[in-house]
């Protein structure tokens, strides 16, 4: 079997400012941040000719051939994984690049998700959550806060994780953010301050809950031998995977509702980058909600599972500890684009432009998404 | 007509009902919960679905549950997602191993909030949302 290994890289990434209410439409969003990236690149839109548009959001890739003028499209896909689909996209664009499908592939992610349709609101409409909405949703298990404190509860009765512990996510990944101009919360957060918010879904407080945002980002990935000719030093996908839990329409039905689809995306992201947990410099861990960030590095093998309260304390995941997690602040605190800005993010620090959270010496990074009750999407990349 | 009546006030989600569950719906609304199982293989299944993961056979019965089962995890609402449940915060929804080894998710009655547990033994019950629709509920054993 061809390894993927190496074989492409992000050879460009572009992002909107990143606000409560962009005053522009969802379309302008993408194609703002897409022109951007194809700029960073040192390409013209014309070059593009793959695009893996968000499938749950209404711009589509022919908005992307009339908007940019593309001439030859051959490649369009979407990856329907929720918050895990923007680093699947990486997996079909890189399967797409290294068959010679296409040549440079565009993945564009923008939404009014603050201004416009709230998020929240989405779920009932989408066809991957018919069963919660026959049958939990007329029982009042709504929404993801309501959905995944059940995964949150039977954690913390298991392995006695508390609520100080997933405020540790939060106040690290708020401190991240202080730390980047195009973040959205700037004040700083306290321990005090996450345990003193309100209840949403017992155990959730408002603090583990993600931001609803606005703003628009996109990367467009490239085979590695012509990446190294373009305008900016290539960010190289060592490895990269996705995966589905058991049940993935629901939480309720799943054998272990403490894993996610990340615990069997991980083994095949480390095994194709051929690096071990020790080598990973910086980790963009996808964080709707704390609980959701604990998880995943207990699924991804960073640790046991149930011993994901201990890991992300005493400092571990701040900036100058053994994995700095979300260093541009994440959906917690910069912004909700769906992980990609994750994506983004993970590009920056291996290219040395992490600014003040630039992590010092960032030579191998992982980059998750998760989305939809429990798809995950794991990348591991190197400059 | 109070039917209609009825029908109209109700302000929560309907679910939409499809030919593989209609028998569920249709025990709860006789207040004796049914379940699916693989006519061939035997294997109980929730949620109602067409095919049997074990031996892929398409033929169903549906057995009575015993309404007897013990908490696997639950969660207290204090937002509603939902106007419908504002007059109903804060709200306990649990997710239920039934005995038959499915397990399901729906709110819970008649234990304070701080006496929830894993493992604890509850049973379920019946609430006619409207005449068209029976929820089931938790109380404890």
């Amino acid at each position: 079997m061809t390894s993927l290994m190496d074989k492409c890289a992000v050879t460009g990434i572009g992002e909107t400012a990143y606000t409560k209410n962009s005053g522009k439409s969802v379309v302008a969003l993408q194609m703002e941040a897409s022109l951007k990236a194809i700029a960073d690149a040192g390409l013209k839109p014309t070059d593009i000719d793959g695009v893996i548009p968000y499938g749950s959001l209404e711009v589509v890739a022919e908005e992307f051939v009339t908007n940019l003028g593309l001439q030859d499209l051959r490649f369009s896909a979407v990856t329907p994984l929720g918050g895990a689909s923007a680093v699947a996209a990486i997996q079909a664009a890189v399967s797409a690049l290294v068959a010679g499908v296409a040549n440079h592939v565009l993945i564009p992610i923008g939404r009014n998700g603050s201004s416009g349709e709230r998020i929240g609101a989405r779920a009932a409409a989408m066809p991957q959550f018919r069963t919660i909405g026959e049958y939990e949703m007329p029982s009042g298990n709504i929404a993801p806060p309501q959905l995944y404190a059940h995964m949150a509860r039977r954690h913390m009765e298991m392995y006695g994780t508390t609520s100080r512990q997933l405020a540790e996510i939060a106040v690290t990944v708020r401190s991240n953010a202080i730390l980047n101009d195009n973040a959205v919360m700037q004040k700083p957060m306290t321990i005090e301050d996450h345990q003193n918010s309100r209840m949403i879904s017992d155990p959730l407080r408002l603090f583990d809950c993600c931001l609803e945002s606005d703003g628009g980002a996109a990367v467009v990935i490239s085979r590695a031998e012509q990446a190294r000719d373009l305008a900016q030093k290539p960010v190289y996908i060592m490895g990269v995977a996705e995966g589905h839990p058991d049940s993935p329409s629901t939480i309720t039905q799943r054998p272990d509702i403490t894993t996610l689809g990340t615990a069997k995306a991980a083994p095949r992201a480390f095994g194709m980058a051929g690096v071990s947990h020790k080598d990973i410099d910086v980790a963009e861990i996808y964080d709707c909600f704390t609980y959701i960030v604990m998880c995943q590095l207990e699924d991804l093998g960073f640790c046991k599972k149930g011993e994901g309260g201990n890991f992300v304390s005493n400092g571990r995941i701040a900036l100058d500890g053994e994995l700095p997690i979300n260093t541009h602040g994440g959906l917690l605190s910069q912004s909700h684009i769906i992980g990609m800005n994750h994506v983004c993010e993970l590009v920056k620090q291996l290219r040395g432009n992490g600014g003040k959270a630039q992590v010092a010496n960032a030579e191998i990074g992982l980059v998750t998404g998760y989305g939809d009750m429990g798809d995950g999407a794991v990348a591991i990349m190197r400059n | 007509m109070s039917d209609t009546m009825s029908e109209t006030a109700y302000d929560k989600p309907m679910p939409p009902l499809n030919r593989d569950s209609k028998p569920f719906w249709d025990s709860l609304k006789e207040h004796a919960m049914r379940l699916q199982r693989c006519a061939d293989c035997g294997k109980i299944r929730h949620y109602p679905r067409p095919v049997c993961d074990s031996c892929y056979s398409m033929e169903v019965d549906w057995v009575r549950a015993s309404g007897r089962g013990k908490i696997h995890s639950w969660t207290i609402t204090h937002h509603a997602f939902h106007p419908g449940f504002l007059g109903d915060l804060p709200m306990m929804l649990a997710t239920v191993d039934l005995e038959e080894g499915v397990r399901i998710c729906a709110q819970i009655r008649d234990v304070a909030p701080d006496q929830l547990s894993v493992g604890m033994a509850v049973r379920v019950d019946y609430e006619d949302a409207t005449a068209a629709l029976t929820l089931p509920i938790f109380r404890p054993a």
